[in-house]
């Protein structure tokens, strides 16, 4: 009986209905343990001054008081935003362009496709050391080197030749420009996959009509599109926001003040100064900020698809 | 005429075309590229040397990274790891999408709901509590624990993919099964599980790219050496005051070239499983 496809409506017998709850005890045992209760943890330990060992004090809204006023904590959200911002501008739009030109017959295509996901496919960590290496690799003998420091010099640009990852004014740009190129196959993807779903006949039809390209792009394939944007819009930004491995890696030289986000904020509360309490209140208020964000560009994703 | 003008015009643009996206894939792949040549330059020649080729190939870096560094053992860890991980999922995660997708028991909608939403809602710095809870537990820098951790960020979506692929298979050949006298885990493992190997493969695919590239967990959690992954010791490496970058790029060579692979071979699977992660999102 307890076979039945599911929406039959058809009495269980409590037996079976045991026996059938045996299947996802192991999945929800792991989820209650290692999900549920921590993200209760985390609502408990926010209200509270913690060191990791020793006594727990409540201390109310303390820790969110004091995130009010730290300034540190708002312009890692600042450093964040930005990264955030170029990788939804340049990253999204080349990734646009090219799966627009992926979209038609034209050879190598497969090749393509394939290449610019493997920067994807790397960890955050073998990326941000093998850039490191690239953007700078340190000073030999009092001066700067790296591939990009020593083909400034070869092309005759010396003047340029500098410390890119930690002059306050080139590294968090830096750090944004690895994070497109580690993240621009993933929006690449998707919108290749939709612009695959569009009716050629549509093209044909504004061909037809006598429609410029630039047209069709504008009053065809655009508003076709817009679901699947803005789903990378929304994933583009849960992942920017929340990017931090990459910048570990990729700034060595000891986390300098310019570089935070909120998460290597987090973390820094955390294991750096045994802040559990305020470790908590940071993730509180973030997760918070990014659930309002994602969820609001959802509800606009469903009015798009409504309309 | 007019035809000709639009050939040539449609040859001139495939042209462009071909330069634009050549000049992105050369930029994805240079860097790899760079990241080889390096780690076969000797210490002495790697801030000297500024050709594209090395002139005296030096592959001395491997076996000093996988002997003297250890390199073996931390492979083996991140194996161990990604294997451990990706079998519980697919065991773990098939039984429950199998019990959301057939089965039926009370609690069954609120619980799938559970799952999907937990996948939904992101949750920054959950590694704070979980650190916590594994110290708590006396499983922090355990493998057991670590593997647990990973099973458990992996398991929503597959569970996900999993019931949604059962749901579109049809019964009969379980149907076929009862009728033989197969018991529900039988069936499972017999009918559903082979059957759903399109969707399996997506899993396992995912799931090994995410183990084999995780970095915090691991470091929150493993502060042994003898446990650590690659990802890990790379950081450690990176970090040391005098960095010696042949053997740090091999190792990054060796980190980087089994996942490459992998992707290459099932290509196919991980990009079904973005789009189907893309239309769920």
């Amino acid at each position: 009986m307890a076979f039945l496809p599911a929406n039959r409506a058809m009495a269980v017998r409590p037996a079976d209905a045991a026996r059938n709850f045996f299947f996802v005890l192991p999945a929800l045992v792991i989820f209650a343990v290692f999900y549920i209760y921590p993200f209760f943890e985390l609502l408990r330990l926010s209200f509270h001054d913690w060191q990791g060992i020793g006594p727990m004090h409540w201390v109310g809204f303390q820790n969110f008081r004091e995130l009010m006023a730290d300034k540190v904590w708002w312009n890692s959200i600042g450093h964040a935003g930005y990264i955030t911002l170029i990788a939804l501008t340049f990253q999204n739009a080349l990734a646009f362009a090219l799966a627009i030109a992926c979209d038609r017959e034209i050879r190598l295509k497969r090749f393509y496709r394939v290449v610019f996901f493997i920067p994807p496919v790397l960890s955050e960590v073998v990326v941000g050391i093998l850039w490191n290496w690239i953007l700078h690799a340190g000073v030999q003998g009092g001066e700067q080197v790296g591939l990009l420091n020593n083909f400034l010099v070869e092309i005759g640009f010396p003047q340029m030749v500098h410390n890119w990852l930690s002059d306050p004014k080139t590294a968090l740009t830096c750090i944004a420009v690895v994070h497109a190129w580690k993240g621009f196959g993933w929006g690449f993807l998707m919108l290749l996959a939709g612009l695959q779903t569009i009716d050629r006949q549509m093209y044909e039809a504004a061909d037809i009509d006598g429609a410029s390209p630039w047209r069709t792009f504008w009053n065809v394939t655009l508003p076709l599109m817009l679901p699947v944007i803005i789903v990378v819009v929304i994933l583009t930004i849960l992942g920017s926001m929340q990017v931090f491995v990459l910048i570990l890696s990729l700034v060595s030289q000891g986390l300098v003040y310019h570089t935070e986000v909120p998460v290597t904020r987090i973390l820094g509360a955390m294991s750096g100064t045994n802040q559990f309490g305020y470790a908590c209140a940071q993730a509180l208020v973030f997760g918070a900020m990014l659930i309002v964000l994602s969820f609001g560009l959802k509800k606009l994703l469903n009015r798009v698809r409504w309309s | 005429m007019a035809r000709d003008r639009s050939v040539i015009l449609r040859v001139v643009q495939n042209m462009f075309l071909h330069v634009f996206l050549m000049t992105v894939a050369v930029a994805c792949l240079f860097p790899l590229f760079w990241m080889v040549r390096s780690s076969l330059m000797s210490k002495a020649a790697i801030f000297t040397d500024h050709g594209l080729i090395p002139r005296d190939p030096h592959w001395g870096s491997y076996a000093t990274a996988w002997v003297k560094g250890d390199f073996g053992i931390y492979f083996l860890n991140s194996v161990l790891y990604t294997v451990c991980v990706v079998m519980g999922i697919v065991i773990i995660g098939s039984l429950a999408a199998f019990a959301f997708s057939r089965l039926r028991f009370p609690g069954r909608n609120i619980l799938f709901t559970l799952f999907v939403a937990a996948m939904m809602i992101p949750l920054p710095g959950s590694f704070v509590p979980l650190f916590v809870l594994m110290s708590k537990l006396h499983l922090a820098n355990t493998r057991l624990g670590y593997v647990l951790c990973m099973i458990n960020v992996g398991l929503s979506f597959s569970i996900l993919l999993l019931k949604t692929f059962f749901d579109k298979m049809p019964t009969d050949l379980e149907d076929a099964a009862r009728i033989d006298g197969c018991s529900r885990l039988q069936i499972w493992w017999h009918v559903a599980l082979p059957l759903a190997r399109p969707a399996l493969a997506v899993i396992v695919v995912y799931n090994a790219l995410n183990v084999w590239n995780e970095y915090i967990l691991a470091t929150l959690l493993l502060s042994d050496k003898s446990l650590m992954p690659l990802q890990r010791v790379l950081m450690v490496f990176n970090g040391a005051y005098q960095v010696d970058y042949p053997i740090l790029m091999a190792g990054l060579t060796m980190t980087a070239l089994p996942i490459i692979g992998l992707y290459l071979l099932m290509q196919r699977y991980l990009v079904k499983g973005i789009f189907s992660g893309a239309v769920v999102g």
